[in-house]
Parts: C-alpha cells; sequence; structure tokens
C-alpha cells in the first residue's frame, strides 16, 4: 500500500456572481481538475457558489502572526486615512 | 503603574478569555494543539463511520424519494468527515496518520455507531435522535476558539438540521401509518434511547479532562448539561409522535423546570467505548476494507497526475 498522500489544496468559492472568491476550506486531490471536482462535491452542494478556485496549499505564502505588531503598527497612528478625522461645516452637505 | 509581564500561556489564556480565535499559525500550549488534534480527530472518525449504519439502509429504502434523501445524508456525512479532517490537518496532524488511528482501533469514535441498524425505523432514530443529540453537542463548537475548527461546525451544523428533520420524518410517517409501522418506531426508540444519552460522554464527574477543555474553550457545555438539555428537548417530541420514552425514572421537575431521568447503563458505556459493542468489529472491518479496496485508486490517480505532468513539461521543452 503507497504511503504517499495526495497533495493538500486549498479551495475558493464565489457565492454569487459579483462577489470575491472567498476561502471555505481545504482537500486532498491528486491533480488540480480532481480538485476542483472533489470542491465542487463537498462545498457546494447546496449552490454555494458559481465559481471554484483551487491552489495547492505549499503555494500559499503567508503572514507570520509573530510579527504582527510590527507589522501592522504603522497603520496605527495614521488616522488621517480615515473620514472621520476630518470637521465638515454642517453647512456643508453632500460630502 | 506596575507593569505587568505575561507568560506565553497566559497571554494565549486571555486571548481565548477575550473571545480572540485561535488561528494555524499563531502559538499555543502544546496540550491545546494535541487535545484539539485528538477530539478534531475523533469527531471526524465519527462522521465518517457514521456512514456504516446509514449506508446499511440505502439499497433498501422504501422509496426512491427516502433512498435519495438517505443518500443526500449519507453523502454530507463523508463532506463533514472531510471538513474536520481538514481542520485537524492545519494543526500538524497528517490525514494518512489520522485514518491509520482510526483503522488500527488506537483512535476513538463516537460508540453510537457501534449498535446496528435493524429495521427502517432506525433510520428514523438515527437522524431524529443521533443527529438531533450531535446537534447539541456541535452548535456550541460553532463558537469553540479554535478558527478552523469552529469554521467547520458551522459549515456542519448548517447541514445538520436537514438530517434530524428527515429522521423525525421518518418516525412522524411511521407513527400515523399502520399499528405495525408504529409499533416498528416504538421498538426502535426503545433500542436507541439509551445510547443517544451516552453520546454526551460520561458523567461530569468521571469527566477530568472537561474543566481544561472549558477554560479553553474547546468545549462549552458538560456532559451532564447537554445530556439534561437534550432529554427536556425530545421528550416533547416523542409525546407528539405518541411513542414512549423507555425510562420508568422520567418525570417532569417543576423546580428545575427539567426532566429527571434515569441512570445511563455506564457499564454497557464503558464496554462499547473498549471495543466490545455489538458492531465495533464489523464498522472497523468495513472501514478499512473500504480503504484497501480504494488503494489502487489513489495510487492510480497519483500516478495518472504524475504522467500528465510530465508530458506538460515535455510539451514546454519542446
Ligand atoms: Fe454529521
Ligand atoms: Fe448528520
Amino acid at each position: 500500500m503507497s504511503q504517499k498522500e495526495w497533495p493538500l489544496w486549498e479551495v475558493f468559492i464565489r457565492s454569487k456572481q459579483g462577489l470575491d472568491h472567498k476561502h471555505v476550506g481545504s482537500l486532498h486531490a491528486a491533480d488540480a481538475e480532481m480538485a476542483i471536482q472533489n470542491a465542487r462535491d463537498v462545498y457546494t452542494r447546496r449552490l454555494e457558489g458559481v465559481s471554484i478556485w483551487v491552489v495547492e496549499s505549499k503555494h500559499v505564502h503567508a503572514s507570520n502572526p509573530d510579527d504582527s505588531a510590527a507589522f501592522y503598527e504603522p497603520a496605527n497612528d495614521k488616522i488621517y486615512r480615515h473620514p472621520t478625522f476630518y470637521q465638515v461645516p454642517d453647512s456643508i452637505k453632500h460630502m | 503603574m506596575e507593569t505587568l509581564e505575561l507568560t506565553q500561556e497566559e497571554q494565549f489564556q486571555a486571548r481565548i478569555d477575550a473571545d480572540v480565535r485561535i488561528e494555524p499559525k499563531d502559538w499555543m500550549p502544546d496540550a491545546y494543539r494535541k487535545t484539539l488534534i485528538r477530539q478534531i480527530s475523533q469527531h471526524a472518525h465519527s462522521e465518517l463511520v457514521g456512514m456504516l449504519p446509514e449506508g446499511n439502509w440505502i439499497t433498501r429504502a422504501p422509496s426512491l424519494k427516502r433512498k435519495s434523501i438517505l443518500l443526500a445524508k449519507v453523502q454530507d456525512e463523508a463532506g463533514h468527515g472531510l471538513y474536520l479532517y481538514s481542520a485537524a490537518e492545519t494543526l500538524g496532524a497528517s490525514r494518512d496518520q489520522m485514518l491509520a488511528d482510526l483503522h488500527s482501533g488506537k483512535a476513538k469514535y463516537s460508540s453510537i455507531f457501534n449498535y446496528p441498524t435493524l429495521s427502517w425505523a432506525d433510520m428514523g432514530c438515527v437522524g431524529w435522535l443521533v443527529d438531533g443529540a450531535a446537534i447539541l453537542n456541535q452548535v456550541p463548537l460553532c463558537r469553540t476558539s479554535y478558527g478552523p475548527y469552529a469554521r467547520a461546525m458551522v459549515r456542519v451544523c448548517k447541514e445538520e438540521s436537514f438530517h434530524q428533520r428527515q429522521g423525525f420524518e421518518i418516525m412522524q410517517t411511521l407513527c400515523e401509518g399502520s399499528p405495525e409501522q408504529k409499533a416498528m418506531a416504538q421498538e426502535g426508540l426503545n433500542r436507541w434511547w439509551w445510547p443517544t444519552l451516552m453520546m454526551f460522554g460520561p458523567k461530569d464527574s468521571e469527566s477530568p479532562n472537561t474543566e481544561q477543555s472549558m477554560k479553553w474553550r474547546i468545549k462549552r457545555f458538560t456532559n451532564d448539561e447537554l445530556r439534561q438539555k437534550f432529554v427536556d428537548m425530545m421528550v416533547p417530541q416523542a409525546e407528539f409522535l405518541g411513542l414512549t420514552v423507555p425510562d420508568p425514572n422520567l418525570k417532569w421537575n417543576e423546580a428545575k423546570q427539567g426532566y429527571d431521568f434515569g441512570d445511563v447503563d455506564w457499564e454497557e458505556f464503558w464496554n462499547v467505548v473498549k471495543g466490545n459493542g455489538m458492531c465495533n468489529q464489523e464498522r472497523l472491518q468495513a472501514r478499512v476494507q473500504a480503504h484497501e479496496e480504494g488503494a489502487w485508486v489513489r495510487e492510480a490517480a497519483l500516478a495518472h497526475a504524475e504522467k500528465r505532468k510530465q508530458r506538460e513539461a515535455a510539451l514546454v521543452a519542446a
């Protein structure tokens, strides 16, 4: 008996036309075609999707949670990036 | 102000207490990882083995409609197994290893599936009672602390309510049918009631890991709490069906606004857990056989993928 596992794939589904593909989970499959078929069977049995992307998990690169502080902090003190930072006179409409 | 230096483990617990989800790459205590892998893979195994007692009736369902419904339900259970194995894999467990542990008997699965499905009413009982109990167990896990597990449970729970309803509908149809059909329903309830109560696990006083699991929020109610909820939920439904719950000690308790009920036969429970239930051997054998007979498919698919990759590479090189 072979001990070799089928590779792992990450599955992304567009739930309806006009929306982004969203990560829904993962599965094992020998190749991309089988991954898409399995994703259809496992993740869209109740019309959950109109389009499927699969990506072999080993190709996904992720940010490191240990670096979160340094990585995301620079956005913390830039409140002027938000519209609520600005005061608009009451008499000004449509802004 | 004095500075508070938290250890890694205290920070971890603080996140859990604040209901912040833990994700795969986050630091976590080894024991949390191990406990989760055990819990999630056991759950996955239960979904997988859980297909067998119902698979037993697919070819004998009384109508095409019932057959289609049962097929869809069993297919859902395979999906549930897959969602859960995937969640366990995010913790570093390997799929092959988890399956090997199931097949060698090292890993456990829910004891309920070691009981036989003898009549069509058992399809009703499994959906109504067993899936009903599973739902009670699973709904709180949609808020469990480990992100991939919680997300898998959301998916599972969405699908489970159809399972319970189709089971109830089978029971209702039998109960509104001939006297023989009604008797079949009652006989099913008689056999399934107690094993279903066992699904919630040992009594709290004999469940030493509950406290830690509650603290980690990978368990959100105790076994006894869930068992009580289940009884309170199911008794009125049995009454609606005109069926008698096989427990002479069952009695409404006005003060606690819940039912008092008899004690589970814990000897039987432990006996089945230890592998001596009616179908333990048969289930495991069927599972191992299915896995072994599928080996050539898995190998052929890999060989095919490999060949195609090489052919494409040759085309690019040419
Ligand atoms: Fe399930
Ligand atoms: Fe189910």
